[in-house]
């Protein structure tokens, strides 16, 4: 009762009172004997308490041009109750009309503020310091880039920063669905929405309230429902045709029968005719008028998509439109992209092979301390794997040599670390390898001192992901990668992935989605590219579904791709897929629903079966069970990795 | 020019559909979306006639849904 607004709880007043009062017209001639004629004003009187709004927006919407709407049907078909007697029948259709109304709109405004709560993760106030130390409430939006805002644990982050002091937890998973906390410290990116959990953090703000990664997510999401999905412009197309195609008919159903019996002489009359009167005849075409109104259709189809949106945000995965998800519901296809995506991105020693007489610390140091002044992604790999400290002393005369490796001196004694080339140009013999990965052979004083395997290891979620893909109805999985054929196909199958090509350059990976878009079975099939976002924007475009990943606090993956993951999970690739094939199965099943059951009660009420209880159970029960079912596409807490 | 508006008291889905189709037909006007759900409308027009194009908006928004406010 409480959570009535006051429009609802107005409405429960009269439908009360109306109720109230048909059941005392009902009882009265039982315990008076009054006349019989003194029931009429009385229903009059409840009809008009429950009824005048719908009559007087059925007035006002016929002055303004718009005949068919659901106030103008339901005030004819009651009208017309009364007119030909049925005073009980007309109050109860439009008590029970109400009521249902009342529910649906309930329903509704739950929905939305349930989803809305979802969405809730954008804090009101900031704490800004100010010059003097002090702290002072302000608006988000009128902090400005460079100052200083506090955040006590417990609260929300409100805009973009970096730490300038102080370490704690951060909660993300308003943002990612994940729930383990990020730590932070100082010069550490903190990303607005998340919650402080445990210290005091004094944060720089690097953005503005309206650029921050919450306000975007905030409007990709509440604006998702701008491009619509085709089943949601087919329901809208095929509510402007129903409408008044089933006017036409309750017409028709009306006068025809009735002309039938004015002109043809009783003989003559067909058998379905006989024993009918136009009163009947006008009775079946009103019930036609209630259910004439397509609004479980109209409201249930978007409100199933917009759940389905919050939903999957709820999971750290944000879909752009309902068209995207319906697309994602049909896609046979995924593409990866390999690095970044499948795997780690991030390159790991994985074995030392040393040369005989060699130790594999004595390796590994070597290599570590040579490539000490690199930032390449292999020298950081190297010093990861060494551990120690390295003192950057020991190492003089340094010479990278683009594309082959480094030369230096190490202690005085010379050593080389690179690939296959470098050790061809120094002329030294070398040993193959035959694990797949980047190879790193290393000489010491021009004698060959073993070699390095750096691979780049999967990710521990994407071991079960093409087993979930292939569970969320995907056929096909294709690997893309620039990567050379062996580590690819190591990667591969330790993946289960079925289709591999290696050795791409950008350009040609967009060529080979154009060849497998080409390749699709049938055109309902879609093909999902999944990629970082960081360099892979004209793929991500090409595909018919765009899905980037590890987004949180990238824009141009936002940007680029139509599915955004806001982790680096690739499980949630399979959660994404599973809530868009749940959403578009509620869907469907509201389609037919509704459109099974108002056919049915049309057929009913064309023979006089249906009375006009169905009809108005057709209408708003319809509606009403359509809504609840589309509530469920909020609840995907089961996909969530 | 792509604006969006928040609404009030948008009651019932259809009356969404019928204005939004209502102001697509307005001259003008490149495309429009009113959201049921979200209670809002987005409208995309006209740089130069901007506002003229919204007096037309909430005018055949009056006529579909009396109901219905616009805040601008």
């Amino acid at each position: 009762m409480n959570n009535l607004t006051r429009k609802q709880r107005k409405m429960l007043y009269r439908i009360l009172a109306a109720a109230a009062l048909l059941i005392a017209v009902k009882l009265l001639p039982n315990l008076f004997p009054v006349p019989r004629w003194t029931a009429i004003p009385l229903y009059l009187i409840s009809y008009l308490i429950i009824g005048w709004d719908v009559l007087w927006k059925a007035v006002r919407n016929i002055l303004n041009g718009q005949v068919f709407d659901e106030n103008f049907l339901m005030a004819l078909a009651t009208v017309g109750a009364f007119a030909t007697g049925e005073y009980a029948e007309a109050v109860f259709v439009m008590l029970f009309y109400q009521t249902g109304e009342l529910f649906q709109d309930y329903a509704v405004g739950k929905s939305r503020q349930s989803i809305a709560a979802l969405m809730d993760i954008r804090p009101d106030t900031a704490n800004l310091e100010l010059e003097d130390g002090s702290l002072e409430e302000v608006d988000p939006e009128d902090v400005e880039v460079g100052s200083i805002i506090v955040v006590r644990p417990g609260e929300r982050v409100p805009l973009d920063g970096e730490v300038a002091e102080g370490v704690s937890a951060l909660d993300t998973a308003a943002l990612t669905g994940e729930s383990a906390p990020r730590d932070v410290g100082p010069g550490d990116a903190v990303i607005s929405g998340c919650v402080n959990q445990s210290g005091l953090l004094r944060v720089k703000v690097t953005k503005p309230c309206e650029e921050s990664t919450v306000s975007k997510i905030l409007d990709l999401v509440e604006n998702a429902g701008e491009k619509k999905a085709a089943s949601e412009n087919f329901i809208t197309r095929f509510a402007r045709y129903y409408t008044p195609c089933v006017v036409i008919a309750a017409t028709a159903l009306f006068l025809l029968p009735t002309i039938a019996l004015a002109l043809l002489p009783a003989s003559a009359q067909p058998a379905f005719l006989a024993g009918t009167d136009w009163t009947g005849w006008l009775h079946r075409a009103l019930i036609f008028l209630v259910i004439s109104c397509p609004c479980a259709l109209v409201i249930s189809v978007p409100l199933s998509f917009f759940g389905g949106i919050g939903g999957a945000s709820k999971c750290g995965i944000l879909v752009k439109g309902s068209n995207y998800l319906e697309t994602l519901a049909r896609t046979e296809t995924v593409v990866f992209d390999k690095t970044g995506t499948l795997t780690q991105g991030s390159f790991t020693v994985t074995a030392l092979h040393p040369a005989p007489g060699v130790t594999e610390d004595a390796l590994l140091e070597a290599a570590a301390l040579a490539e000490s002044w690199s930032s390449h992604p292999i020298s950081l790999s190297l010093r990861r794997a060494w551990g120690k400290d390295l003192d950057p002393g020991r190492v003089t005369d340094v010479e990278e040599i683009a594309g082959h490796g480094v030369i230096a001196k190490v202690d005085g004694k010379a050593v080389s670390a690179g690939n296959r080339r470098l050790m061809e140009k120094e002329g030294v013999q070398w040993e193959p390898c035959d694990l797949p990965g980047t190879i790193v052979h290393v000489t010491v004083e021009e004698r060959y001192a073993g070699h390095i395997l750096i691979s780049d290891l999967p990710k521990p979620e994407a071991k079960t992901l093409v087993e979930g893909l292939k569970a969320a109805g995907v056929k096909t999985t294709v690997m893309l990668t620039g990567d050379t054929e062996a580590a690819a196909k190591a990667v591969a199958r330790e993946l289960g992935i079925d289709e591999v090509h290696a050795q791409l350059l950008p350009a040609d990976k967009v060529e080979r989605v154009e060849r497998l878009l080409a390749q699709k079975s049938s055109p309902g099939a879609a093909l999902a590219f999944v990629g970082d976002g960081i360099n892979d924007a004209p793929v991500l475009t090409r595909a018919d579904i765009g899905i980037a990943m590890g987004a949180l606090g990238s824009d141009a993956a936002i940007e680029a791709a139509d599915v955004v993951l806001m982790d680096d999970n690739p499980a949630k690739i399979a959660a994404a897929m599973r809530i868009s094939r749940k959403t578009l199965r509620i869907v469907k099943q509201n389609i037919w629903f509704a459109l099974g059951v108002k056919g049915a009660v049309l057929l009913l009420g064309a023979f006089g079966v249906a009375t006009m209880w169905e009809a108005v159970f057709a209408d708003v029960g319809v509606a009403f069970i359509a809504i609840l079912n589309a509530m469920r596409c909020l609840h995907v807490e089961e996909f969530n990795p | 020019m792509k604006k969006r508006f928040k609404l009030t008291d948008l009651d019932c889905a259809n009356c969404a559909a019928k204005m939004e189709e209502a102001i697509k037909k307005i001259d003008g006007v490149h495309d429009a979306t009113v959201s049921f759900m979200a209670q809002k409308m987005t409208v995309d027009a006209d740089d130069a006639r901007f506002d003229d194009i919204m007096k037309e908006i909430v005018a055949v928004c009056k006529k579909v849904e009396p109901d219905c406010i616009i805040n601008l």
